[in-house]
């Protein structure tokens, strides 16, 4: 086993562990800091994959943004952070039966693909990922009508957001 | 390739050296010679740090004519070694209700979200911790756990004066990240790169000259990023005790306040990597590598001191007006500028470097000009509606 794998082993074990916590924990502000946790996890993992910008903006966005919102959620609309009651609903069985079929569907799915024995092609000495992503994201061969559609519908979220919040006199 | 060239590169060499010889294998050795070089960044960080509480004190003794730490040492040098042996036998104490584990980790992660901004900082032109090519979005990254670390003190205290706080603070922090991102992609378009040793090594000429209003804005965002005054209504100690530290004591208490100095020094420093050349000063940084050093830890230490003239001589400002500010001034006004800086960038390529710069510092100019101009006619016009209506109550 390589020092990457360890690695990759450890944070894997850290994000499934921090997830389950998510879940599990009966005080909603810690699930948010296990929330937390998890999406850290998630940017290590990009970060072993040699890709920084995705880990850099996987903190900035979902760490900085989103949790933040999260935990501002739960404590300005919940008095006490404790949830009593019970943890499963009635329909514990389909999600269970759900979660087995996708494991045992993924299971057999990889088993016939050979992408897991083969090791990454090193990336080129001088290989930018970063500028290549801006000229991709911007370029009309690749992603920039994805991308113009993206800022569109975040633009319409923001304007929905003012005029849903908009006090008129 | 001298030791005054690169000191690190020859002291890493003479440590493997070292290590081979005693028959450690070289991936070893090189993880144990990575580990040694952030323990010695980080050492002479704290050492650092240490010291910052002594210049702290003594400048704003300057600025309010007062005498400040005078007693312990020279120049009272060795007082904030007092302070520190004061804050390790204090009673470590924890709030009734307190959610303990949240609450012990809370200082931690503010201490590190400050110590992690120095991976990327560009000491010399080849002492970096990293350089990443998204030095300028990691800036952001380690104040998203800065951020994190604020809101988990103060919920964590189960102080309502705390987690007032720590609101205030995180709404201060979320809100000015934006314009503090867009100021940080100005560098980005002079230099073509996010990384910071990239955008040091393309400042021949310093880009506060170039976009001395992005700049200003950066300043201004780091301020409050910082939480310090006129920023401050997140510790408020007039109407909040201490804000989100306020049930912090001992080493606790130090960390937050240790980690707010470092962090304001940081921030001087990013400041004059960004704007003002960072290591680089007439070709010092040629020479030696210890200059270069020297040449960013002053440019640092100016930053520092800006800041703090800005913390002692304003007055804290309410929290709705900041957060107008924010939002109504100076997130429209960097977008703007963000937009004419691009723009400008593209008509400008390819023509002499003197009417490059002159046209990037009057495009700046004439843009804050339009900017404080739009926002003196609006509050001329909210003046004459308050008068207005004060008449209507009197007659």
């Amino acid at each position: 086993m390589t020092g990457e794998q360890i690695v990759f082993l450890l944070v894997a074990l850290f994000t499934l562990g921090s997830g389950f916590m998510v879940v599990t924990t009966r005080n909603l502000v810690h699930a948010a800091l296990w929330l937390v946790s998890t999406l850290f996890g998630v940017a290590v993992t990009y970060a072993l994959l040699n890709a920084p910008f995705l880990a850099v903006v996987q903190v900035v966005v979902y760490i900085g943004a989103i949790a933040i919102l999260f935990i501002f959620a739960v404590m300005l609309t919940r008095k006490d952070m404790r949830d009593q009651g019970p943890q499963m609903n009635s329909n514990w069985w389909v999600g269970a039966l759900l979660s087995v079929l996708t494991f045992i569907g993924l299971f057999f799915l990889l088993q016939g693909w050979n992408g897991l024995s083969k090791t990454a092609a090193d990336i080129p000495s001088g290989f930018d990922s970063i500028s290549e992503l801006g000229n991709a994201l911007v370029s009309p061969t690749a992603y920039v009508l994805p991308f113009e559609v993206a800022s569109v519908l975040l633009v319409a979220a923001l304007v929905g957001a003012v005029y849903v919040a908009f006090n008129r006199k | 390739m001298s030791f005054w060239k690169d000191p690190l590169k020859v002291a890493a060499d003479w440590l493997m050296s070292i290590f081979t010889g005693w028959g450690m294998p070289v991936v070893a050795a090189n993880i144990l010679i990575g580990f040694l070089g952030i323990f010695l960044l980080i050492a002479l960080l704290m050492l650092l740090d240490i010291f910052l509480v002594w210049v702290e004190r003594k400048v704003v003794s300057r600025f309010q004519d007062r005498i400040g730490p005078n007693r312990v040492g020279p120049f009272g040098l060795i007082q904030p070694f007092a302070d520190i042996i004061k804050l390790i036998i204090k009673e470590d104490t924890t709030p009734g209700g307190a959610d303990k584990v949240v609450y012990n980790i809370a200082p931690m992660l503010s201490m590190m979200s400050v110590l992690i901004l120095w991976a990327v900082v560009p000491l010399a032109p080849r002492i970096i911790g990293v350089d990443l090519n998204i030095g300028a979005l990691y800036i952001i990254a380690a104040g998203a756990i800065g951020t994190l670390s604020i809101i988990m003190a103060g919920w964590s205290s189960n102080n309502k004066f705390a987690l007032i706080g720590a609101f205030r603070q995180v709404a201060v922090m979320v809100s000015f990240e934006i314009p503090m991102l867009s100021t940080l992609l100005i560098p980005t378009i002079f230099a073509g790169s996010m990384g910071l040793n990239a955008i040091t090594e393309k400042q021949d000429i310093w880009f506060v000259f170039l976009a001395p209003l992005g700049a200003l804005i950066f300043l201004i965002a780091a301020i409050a990023e910082l939480g310090r005054a006129p920023f401050d209504m997140a510790e408020g100690e007039s109407e909040l005790v201490a804000g989100y530290n306020t049930e912090y004591s001992g080493m606790k208490f130090g960390m937050f306040y240790a980690g707010e100095l470092l962090h304001a020094f940081t921030f001087g420093g990013f400041w004059s990597i960004l704007f003002f050349g960072g290591y680089r000063f007439l070709g010092l940084e040629q020479v030696s590598a210890f200059l270069a050093i020297a040449v960013i830890l002053f440019k640092a230490f100016i930053g520092y001191w800006i800041i703090m003239w800005v913390k002692y001589t304003l007055l804290r400002i309410r929290i709705d007006h900041m957060l107008g500010f924010n939002w109504k001034f100076l997130t429209p006004l960097s977008f703007t500028l963000l937009m004419v800086i691009a723009l400008m960038n593209a008509l400008l390529a390819g023509t002499p470097t003197l009417v490059y710069t002159l046209g990037m510092f009057l495009s700046n100019v004439v843009l804050g000009w339009i900017a404080l101009e739009i926002a003196r006619s609006y509050s001329r016009k909210e003046r004459e509606k308050m008068e207005g209506m004060k008449k209507v109550v009197t007659t």
